[in-house]
């Protein structure tokens, strides 16, 4: 007895040991990529990024410039795309489809649709606009980044407004009020921290992609706002740069990837807050 | 609340004169409206898919007219020049990297998650969780960037050891040989183990979390180690989420491209040796797409697009299916 006791308790002992060293492995790399992130990011950092456009190859200097504004008209426009049609949808399966059966074809493919690789969606974007119309442009680089962004946004949709109380649905009814109405003024409302949380990730998870950007919007070495042309931005430049032999472009891809993973930091830390503002509210 | 009361309120006004249809049918159109948007947007989500299929499908026709399927499949040769062109070579990196990537990422996720549910003290499981979400936050651009500038020339150093070592084991030995370069299919795995860990561990914490306590308590009381009841109670009850977990990572690393792009070598050529650079199917159309000068060329690299998306999609449906089936099971058990 003793014996078996003995070695229930090494066996025990020796994997709780594992799963510490499981864990601080994870940690470990994660602490080792932000540390190098942030050590090379910051000191790569000069006024001259924000302030002048990506140098010619060979060129010294820096400057990331047309890389952030176009980063930023690319997410614009995603935005603008993906945000109506992800709640519009997230709304039919949460308030008209339900448990309905084609409801949960939506959501099995959405879901599917959600870890598609986003190198696929880049060639299905290729193929539907690029192709057709013959060159690069932001417009096809800006569809890309909403297909990506609205599976996120359906599913948080679909799963806050179901969070919704059935009674305050029911109130609104019994005063007479249409459907669309029951909607917009009583359950978007009660549930718009939480879709908020939803657009905010789904903003996060599309301000580092590189792989569709390469067959859509591609680069621009210039300044650039003509959605009809291709555009810098951040994602792109980084790969670029970092694969380049300048000593100026590989510094200045790792301050692009410090303001990425700064940008994608305060979004998650500030959809935290909504929420937690949220819980303590209710 | 306080507007949206008001607002109703200030529709339902008129309904004193006519009490049965008033709101109703003031609003018809616009309710109207708004459930045909809400279903066409549904609509357009429900054939995504499909849509996305389609066209890489009708883009690769020409590519797979040319060289068919099972011709296109499991021919090695790669030569723009001469227009000849085959998916082998790169099917094989693909599946590799990402095998080693499952092999490494699995078992570090399951002790993470084990940790996490049930070794670590309260206030320390919220801060690692969300450490390990981090993880999943940073751009696949970053770890390329890490991998290629960073861990690859720490890896060189290390790939003469493994080679004098490991390298010297009979049967498995050729796996292990090559110059030190830093970047090859093993390097390539490794950060995809790192990329997939915090998918695996979320699945693996969540639904480890949500083992009905009384199961595991059950089993403490019985004198159980902690060790036995994540082995023998938590992993058996919650085995079928588990490979849902595992087939979502591994659907994320056989599509994987901007990191494996950074570290995988990028050679057409097969080789025996894990330490030597190679390419995957999402490398090798990143690398070309822009160069690809024919439209046969393209064609190809988008046919190449074709079947890895018929690999993921077959590893999603898996996943999704497995976590959902265990969200149906933990339903049916409260």
């Amino acid at each position: 007895m003793i014996s078996l006791r003995a070695k229930r308790r090494a066996t025990n002992i020796a994997a709780s040991a594992l799963m510490y060293a499981a864990t601080f492995v994870g940690l470990f790399f994660l602490a080792w990529i932000l540390w190098t992130t942030i050590k090379l990011g910051i000191s790569a950092m000069h006024w001259d990024l924000f302030l002048k456009d990506t140098p010619a190859p060979g060129d010294g200097g820096y400057g990331l410039r047309n890389a952030f504004v176009g980063s930023l008209i690319l997410m614009g426009i995603a935005l603008v795309i993906g945000v109506p049609v992800g709640i519009m949808a997230g709304t039919w399966l949460a308030e008209y489809g339900g448990r309905s059966r084609s409801a949960d074809l939506v959501r099995f493919i959405n879901d599917i649709m959600l870890s598609a690789p986003s190198i696929e969606i880049g060639l299905f974007t290729y193929a539907i606009i690029v192709d057709p119309s013959g060159h690069f442009s932001a417009i096809a680089g800006s569809v890309a980044l909403s297909i990506l962004m609205i599976p996120i946004i359906v599913r948080t949709t679909d799963e806050m407004l179901k969070l919704v109380g059935g009674e305050m649905r029911e109130a609104a009814i019994a005063l007479g009020a249409p459907m669309w109405t029951v909607i917009t003024k009583v359950t978007w409302k009660a549930a718009r921290a939480g879709m908020l949380t939803g657009i905010l990730i789904s903003l996060a998870r599309i301000s580092g992609e590189t792989a569709p950007m390469l067959f859509t919007a591609l680069n621009n070495q210039y300044y650039s706002t003509n959605l009809g042309r291709p555009i810098a931005n951040l994602p792109v430049v980084i790969f670029q740069f970092a694969m380049s032999p300048y000593q100026n472009w590989q510094q200045m891809a790792w301050a692009g990837a410090f303001i990425a993973i700064v940008f994608i930091l305060l979004i998650s830390v500030s959809s935290r807050l909504i929420l937690q503002r949220r819980v303590n509210k209710v | 609340m306080n507007s949206s009361a008001a607002a109703v309120g200030r529709r339902f006004e008129p309904a004193a004169k006519e009490p049965r249809f008033a709101g109703r049918r003031l609003s018809l159109p616009a309710d109207f409206l708004f459930h045909k948007l809400a279903v066409a947007m549904a609509i357009l989500v429900g054939v995504a898919l499909l849509a996305v299929v389609a066209a890489i499908g009708y883009d690769s026709w020409p590519a797979i007219r040319t060289f068919g399927v099972y011709g296109f499949l499991k021919s090695s040769e790669w030569d723009p020049v001469a227009e000849h062109f085959g998916a082998f070579p790169f099917i094989v990196g693909t599946l590799v990297s990402s095998t080693i990537a499952m092999v490494l990422a699995v078992p570090v996720s399951f002790g993470v998650a084990v940790f996490i549910s049930e070794l670590a003290p309260g206030w320390i499981r919220q801060p690692v969780s969300a450490a390990v979400e981090m993880l999943a936050a940073i751009p696949s651009i970053v770890y390329g960037l890490w991998g290629l500038l960073v861990f690859a020339p720490v890896f060189a150093d290390m790939e003469p050891w493994i080679s004098d070592h490991i390298g010297r084991i009979p049967g498995i030995g050729a796996l292990f040989q090559g110059p030190p370069m830093g970047i090859g299919m093993l390097t390539a795995g490794i950060v995809l183990a790192i990329m997939v860990l915090p998918y695996i561990t979320a699945i693996m914490r969540d639904v480890f979390m949500a083992t009905p306590a009384r199961l595991k308590e059950s089993a403490y009381a019985m004198g159980s180690t902690t060790w036995e009841v994540a082995r023998h109670i938590i992993l058996p009850y919650t085995r079928t989420a588990v490979a849902g977990g595992v087939f979502l990572g591994l659907g994320r690393a056989l599509g994987e491209t901007m990191a494996v792009t950074f570290v995988i070598g990028n050679s057409n050529n097969l080789s025996a040796s894990l330490l030597m650079p190679g390419a995957s199917i999402p490398s090798v159309i990143a690398n070309e797409f822009t160069e690809a000068t024919s439209r046969l060329y393209l064609s190809s690299l988008i046919y190449l697009g074709l079947i890895l998306i018929v690999i993921t999609l077959i590893v999603q449906m898996l996943a999704v299916l497995l976590v959902r089936s265990l969200n149906r099971g933990a339903e049916g058990a409260k």
